[in-house]
């Protein structure tokens, strides 16, 4: 388990700061900070443009809605984003109502993952780490990522026993953790 | 996670939403009791959220930026405060009155009369509050909770003052330590500039350090409020305490004491 937390930059206090007291220029720096993140992962799910920057959208706006959504004492804006926008777009791909309040994920980061350059590295070291994983094993974490299927719908479309699966996903993770310590 | 081995796999597959519903439910009632679970679920969705830099591709079109701005310029804001503003009547009722028992030094003769008050007004108001309340799903079961934190019996009440008199900042925590949930309304607070914040701490009854337990701003009236922040359930309360905080929060609170009050 991880033993510490990076917590926000200067640079995400501030826009937090500025969004909770309803900056506007605060949310044009949120979104040029961090649009193509926010994008990038839409479109790896949804694999459409126009529905991609539609997700892009919702979550920007509901953080403008409502900031207190995203506590910014149980980690960092760049992971919190990046998981609510996986979440949506899982969601909208398969056309059903938010299962997740963003009110309720809490993301725990121990990486510095605020700077475009901080990212940059992060993911060499997660492409690295996914390409040094078995074939198998990618195929199941992605799967179910980055397609929302269940483990029971990843061991159907593998024709892999449902432990197996289990196990391949949670290994994945695992060692994403250990690449970036 | 030794002691907890069984849930490890579902655990990370709960994480990335990839648990059936029928099973998600049994790791749900785990994650009620089991801080390491929880904290452990937080790094497993840091887990994934570096699964998902792995996604980076092209930039969004330019167009998206301006449809963003316009779209904030236009959007209303929906913070934890603007409840409190639709309903200044009973939000500001409760914490007005302990002020007056507190300047007339009846406080503790006087709680139950004042909550009996509170209790009769809300019923009064249940039917059209539910009624407003029901423009959005969200916002109709924030307020069902604060009803019942309000009235029940069960939760714990405190009151929170400023220890010397004057028309000082007041507020009062409504409890409920089995399930963690936390319905906090603050009246008379100083303004803040924009570097700073309000944090809530819960002071627990283990002696354990304080536990933050939300931040907040105050309205132009000084208001402000605060519901179920994240708090373990089963944590016992011994004192709340107000600090002042660089924003946009801390891990510890900072002295001195804004407001403080310990449980009933």
């Amino acid at each position: 388990m991880a033993s510490a937390r990076i917590q926000p930059g200067e640079a995400e206090r501030s826009i937090i700061s500025g969004i909770r007291n309803g900056r506007e220029d605060a949310m044009a720096q949120l979104y040029d900070r961090y649009s193509s993140m926010v994008y990038s992962v839409a479109l790896r799910v949804m694999g459409d443009t126009s529905a991609a920057e539609d997700v892009m959208q919702e979550i920007f706006m509901q953080l403008w809605r409502n900031p207190s959504a995203f506590d910014a004492n149980r980690g960092s804006l760049a992971a919190w984003l990046a998981v609510v926008a996986r979440n949506r777009s899982i969601d909208a791909l398969r056309k059903r109502r938010p299962e997740t309040s963003v009110d309720d994920v809490v993301v725990a980061a121990d990486i510095d993952l605020e700077s475009d350059a901080a990212r940059k590295i992060a993911l060499e070291k997660v492409r690295g780490a996914l390409a040094g994983m078995p074939a198998e094993q990618r195929r199941a974490i992605g799967l179910a990522f980055f397609e929302g299927l269940t483990h029971t719908e990843v061991a159907a479309r593998t024709g892999e026993p449902l432990g197996t699966v289990k196990t391949r996903i949670r290994t994945a993770l695992q060692t994403l953790r250990k690449v970036m310590a | 996670m030794a002691a907890h081995e069984q849930f490890a796999d579902d655990l990370a597959l709960y994480a990335i939403g990839s648990l059936p519903a029928s099973e998600a439910a049994g790791v749900e009632k785990h994650l009620e009791t089991c801080a390491e679970c929880r904290r452990e679920l937080e790094s497993l969705r840091g887990d994934a959220a570096l699964l998902a830099l792995s996604a980076a591709g092209p930039a969004p079109p330019a167009r998206s930026r301006e449809r963003l701005l316009a779209a904030v310029k236009n959007a209303p804001r929906r913070q934890r405060m603007i409840l409190y503003h639709a309903k200044p009547w009973w939000a500001i009722a409760p914490v007005a009155a302990s002020l007056a028992l507190a300047i007339f030094g009846l406080f503790l003769w006087r709680e139950n009369t004042n909550l009996r008050q509170q209790q009769a007004e809300m019923q009064q108001k249940q039917q059209s509050l539910v009624a407003e309340l029901a423009r959005t799903e969200h916002e109709s079961e924030k307020a069902r909770e604060m009803l019942y934190m309000m009235t029940s019996p069960d939760v714990q009440k405190v009151s929170l003052a400023t220890p010397k008199g004057a028309p000082q900042p007041v507020a009062k925590a409504m409890y409920k330590s089995d399930k963690g949930h936390l319905l906090f309304m603050a009246s008379n607070l100083a303004p803040l500039p924009s570097s700073k914040t309000y944090e809530l701490w819960l002071v627990p009854m283990s002696g354990a350090a304080p536990m933050p337990a939300g931040t907040f701003m105050p309205d132009a009236k000084g208001g402000a409020m605060v519901m179920n922040p994240p708090i373990p359930p089963g944590t016992e309360a011994k004192a709340f305490a107000v600090t002042v905080e660089d924003a946009p929060g801390s891990e510890k609170p900072t002295m001195p004491m804004v407001l403080m009050g310990a449980g009933q």
